[in-house]
């Protein structure tokens, strides 16, 4: 039987030193008629080889993105990521480890989270971050109720360049513990800004700022900063593209309270959507408030420099009903991916993927805008690695057109109610070869 | 402690080879210069050997199960299998956009397919979502699910989750994020749900009952039938904590007993790497009246293939995830049920008992146990007579475990033990590595008798000595400061 080391011998001799004859006897306290009678109806047990088989058959039945030449975005990103990540994040000694509760033997874990949150603190410019939270989505959604916990104001405004998953996900969130969601509406692909100075009043507890936005585009993180600000108690919560911060604003220069963020583009897989890991960072003055871990410096008892959780009197299993969260397990491995990345990257090879990925993008963006029948959708717009453009005819034609010649040409907006709109994500990974077998591909099935 | 990463940076130095750009039009003129960082991101600059030194350097200092048995009661660290993590790094697993043309991942969503099937055969539930990322998000989600069926109904006034005194953590906490107020219930004296004090409580406005089976006492809940009737009898819904399926496989089926709602912890049953505290997943499985509030979307199947379904929005209680949950997770956790089988699974389910219980035996005599009858997969022992003895505190002679080899139990836990000391061996602990578990157990029970002061002193042989929480609380330090 695959990883049950006991031979039946074995089993037989562990029964006879309990002191029962047989198994069955062992789980007397299960009445009879609570027990399954006859086996499970799954597929018989497989070896190792052939799942080996099954798999590459399942894999061969997808096309990814490594064999489609893909511009899709919207929340998760192909960066390129070096070789060491995956050597580290593949050791035993992180991936089969336990949460760091015993402190003393797994200094390894809490000092990578350590260096993490110093990273993530350092590319917003905030004061404390945690550990992790399981994505970008429920990571705003944590930031809200904290918001709420810290003034008790219970509306918050989300915007309408929010990603319209994440909308949900908040939604799932917040509605069971009596906070209103108000939604300020967008202009020209970013958020309206007179809609939004109407919207403020003292009941105001937090607003959302995406930055850049579900739309690509950089909000006015200064106007806005200044609307939310008017109100003293109004927190603003910037949920930003990591990548973004080598180049753009950090949230703290624009007075951010809260931080958060997708942080899937820091050298990790795609996966479908998952695992991804949402960041989290505040003042400090929010510490206290914070959902999820927190690694802290400290001194074992000889006085040597050690780390360990901290903060815990706010988590579950100490406060239970009165925790700050119900968050336990978070992305732990996924932020060492992160952190390994960032470290292989530095302060200057993160700012040149950044850089790159803007030179693709405003490439690629301003050669669409000459074909006939495509433009950019909102041109009044600065934007960062992705883009919307208009298209001549509905998106989802062109998408089933540049399949049959492998392009993945971008999101389809229609989903969300723009069928003639489509948005495309450019990353350093984009060579202009690659741009421009999507300009032809757009070129020829928008007049075919 | 080694160094951190900032303290080893060198100026100039690089990690990472990267392309020539293309293009050269400087980011002045491609985005207002107002939005552009006013200084660097201060990251630190190492070689790609200086990383590799500095995280191996890291791992060392860390327990994990190849190094030595986990005895973590309630968290079943069993052996993660290697071929689990060959075939997820598979480059079409990994480079797989979300967005991606549906016909263009036919091959995943066939696999999810099965695993939702393959799930809620195991746990006989009409159907599974697979998206709640962790066992804590799976309560939620499940909450969530008793929540909008009441709210079907029009019983917005059912508000109130019973569970017992001896629930994870987790579960008031849910409760309080998902909205609802949590009525605790002391346990009898067996350590099992109290029937009568439950009538006690039993009212309209009771939405459900929060129940892990076996609890964690590792006890069966024997009387569920009864108490699944007298919680169905006020309409409300039997919430099974799956945190301790793996004493369940082949032998009960949640959904067959009365339990109405659970959720799953694929990186404790089904083997899928803790990550050191993550990514996890917790897929929740309920039954039939219950599938129009699973959140969107499920997989589903017709003659055109595989699908990301839907069909029931209206009524769902929406997402919890950005996107389809953590994918990489499940498909580790699909080669281990294909692996196993039906044969398997049971087989699992019968040894981590079997090893339980005999752990249970060779300790009897050297540590205080509370409830003695036989256990399902894991028991609580506890350190009450060498604390009344010598004043040994559970916590020292967790901290001793480490000097041996072996990671500490769950420890405080279930609260209403005193001192207690949770211990789940799991199926894959060989009878040796048991025996030799048992026997450093015993030797700390001879070492307090022989030697209390140096019980406090533990541990001694470990990367660092006792490490001062209540410094790391007082004197907050959560980031380095980076000079420059």
């Amino acid at each position: 039987m695959p990883y049950i080391s006991n031979t039946d011998s074995e089993r037989q001799a562990m029964l006879e030193r309990i002191g029962v004859e047989n198994f069955a006897e062992l789980i007397a306290a299960i009445p009879e008629s609570l027990r399954l009678n006859g086996p499970l109806k799954l597929d018989e047990a497989i070896s190792e080889l052939e799942i080996t088989a099954r798999i590459s058959d399942i894999t061969c039945r997808n096309m990814c993105v490594q064999s489609a030449n893909s511009f899709l975005g919207a929340g998760v990103y192909d960066h390129f990521i070096p070789a060491a990540v995956d050597t580290i994040v593949s050791r035993p000694e992180f991936y089969t480890a336990y949460t760091p509760y015993q402190a003393e033997v797994s200094q390894g874990t809490l000092q990578f989270i350590y260096e993490f949150q110093t990273m993530i603190a350092e590319l917003t410019g905030m004061e404390i971050a945690n550990a992790s939270m399981y994505d970008g989505a429920s990571a705003i959604a944590e930031a809200i109720l904290m918001a709420v916990r810290k003034n008790r104001l219970t509306k918050a405004i989300l915007p309408a360049t929010l990603h319209p998953e994440y909308l949900k996900v908040i939604k799932s969130y917040t509605e069971g513990v009596g906070i209103e969601l108000l939604s300020c509406p967008a202009k020209d692909g970013v958020l309206d800004l007179q809609a939004l100075k109407v919207m403020m009043d003292e009941t105001i507890g937090s607003v959302v700022v995406q930055n850049p936005n579900f739309y690509g585009n950089i909000e006015d993180v200064f106007a806005i900063d200044e609307i939310v600000h008017s109100q003293p108690k109004a927190l603003l919560i910037a949920c930003v593209d990591p990548i973004s911060l080598a180049v753009l604003n950090a949230p703290a220069e624009y007075h951010s309270d809260i931080v958060v963020g997708e942080g899937q583009a820091l050298g990790n897989n795609m996966y479908m959507g998952g695992p991804l890991f949402g960041f989290f960072a505040s003042k400090l003055d929010m510490a206290r408030q914070m959902p999820g871990r927190i690694v802290g410096g400290t001194l074992d008892k000889e006085g040597k420099r050690a780390y360990a959780l901290t903060l815990q009197a706010r988590e579950q299993h100490i406060r239970r009903d009165k925790a700050t969260s119900n968050i336990c397990s978070n992305q732990s491995l996924c932020t060492l991916a992160a952190v390994v990345y960032m470290s292989l990257m530095g302060r200057q090879g993160l700012v040149e993927i950044a850089t790159q990925s803007t030179q693709n993008a405003h490439w690629l963006a301003s050669e669409i805008n000459k074909l006939p029948g495509f433009s950019i959708a909102y041109p009044e717009a600065s934007f960062f690695k992705e883009f919307v453009i208009t298209t001549p005819v509905p998106a989802s034609e062109i998408i089933g057109k540049c399949l049959a010649k492998g392009i993945y040409p971008g999101f389809d907006l229609g989903i969300y109610g723009m069928p003639n709109q489509l948005m495309i994500a450019v990353t350093e990974k984009k060579t202009r070869a690659a741009m421009t077998d999507l300009l032809n591909a757009l070129r020829e099935v928008s007049h075919a | 402690m080694p160094k951190t990463i900032f303290e080893i940076s060198s100026p100039g130095r690089k990690g990472v080879t990267l392309p020539k750009r293309e293009f050269d039009t400087p980011l002045e003129q491609l985005i207002p210069s107002k939005f552009h960082r006013k200084a660097i991101a201060k990251l630190p600059e190492v070689s790609e050997l200086d990383v590799m030194r500095h995280f191996i350097e890291l791992s060392h200092l860390n327990h994990f199960i190849e190094k030595g048995l986990y005895p973590l009661g309630s968290c079943t660290m069993k052996y993660n299998p290697k071929i689990h993590e060959q075939l997820v790094r598979h480059s079409c697993f990994g480079n797989l956009h979300p967005y991606q043309p549906q016909s263009t991942l036919q091959g995943a969503l066939k696999l999810l397919f099965e695993l939702q099937q393959d799930l809620a055969e195991i746990s006989g539930m009409a159907n599974v979502t697979l998206q709640p990322v962790a066992g804590a998000q799976g309560e939620f989600t499940g909450l969530k699910i008793i929540e909008a069926y009441h709210r079907s109904k029009g019983n917005t006034h059912k508000n109130k989750i019973i569970m017992p005194d001896s629930a994870h953590g987790t579960n008031p906490a849910s409760c309080t994020l998902a909205g609802f107020e949590v009525i605790e219930l002391k346990s009898d004296a067996e350590g099992k749900v109290d029937v009568e004090a439950l009538k006690a409580v039993l009212s309209d406005e009771v939405a459900g009952f929060m129940l892990t089976n076996p609890n964690t006492l590792g006890l069966f809940e024997s009387q569920i039938r009864e108490i699944s009737d007298l919680i169905h009898s006020v309409d409300g819904l039997m919430y099974m904590d799956g945190a301790n399926l793996n004493a369940l496989l082949g032998i009960v089926q949640p959904g067959k007993i009365g339990f109405d709602v659970m959720h799953y912890n694929l990186h404790k049953t089904f083997t899928t790497p803790h990550g050191g505290g993550g990514p996890g997943c917790g897929p929740v499985g309920v039954v039939e009246k219950l599938l129009p509030f699973l959140p969107v979307p499920m997989i589903s199947h017709n003659q055109d293939g595989y699908y990301l379904d839907y069909l029931h929005a209206e009524t769902s209680i929406g997402k919890v995830h950005g996107f389809y949950g953590n994918f990489a997770i499940m498909v580790r956790a699909y080669v281990y049920i294909k692996m196993l089988g039906p044969v398997g699974l049971r087989r699992v389910s019968e040894n981590a008992i079997i090893n339980a219980n005999y752990l249970m035996k060779l300790l009897e005599d050297h540590y205080h146990i509370q409830h003695k009858d036989y256990c399902m997969h894991e028991f609580v022992a506890d350190g009450t007579l060498q604390k009344k003895a010598h004043g040994i505190s559970t916590l020292d002679i967790a901290k001793r475990l480490l000097d041996k080899g072996y990671h500490a139990p769950t420890i405080y836990f279930p609260l209403i033990i005193p001192e207690a000391m949770m211990f789940e061996p799991t199926e894959t602990e060989s009878k040796q590595s048991i025996d030799a578990f048992a026997d450093a157990m015993i030797e700390i029970a001879a070492e307090i008798e022989r030697d209390p002061e140096m019980l406090h002193e533990a541990p001694l042989c470990t990367p660092v000595r006792r490490v001062d929480d209540v410094r790391a609380v007082k004197m907050l330090d959560t980031r380095f400061e980076i000079k420059d």
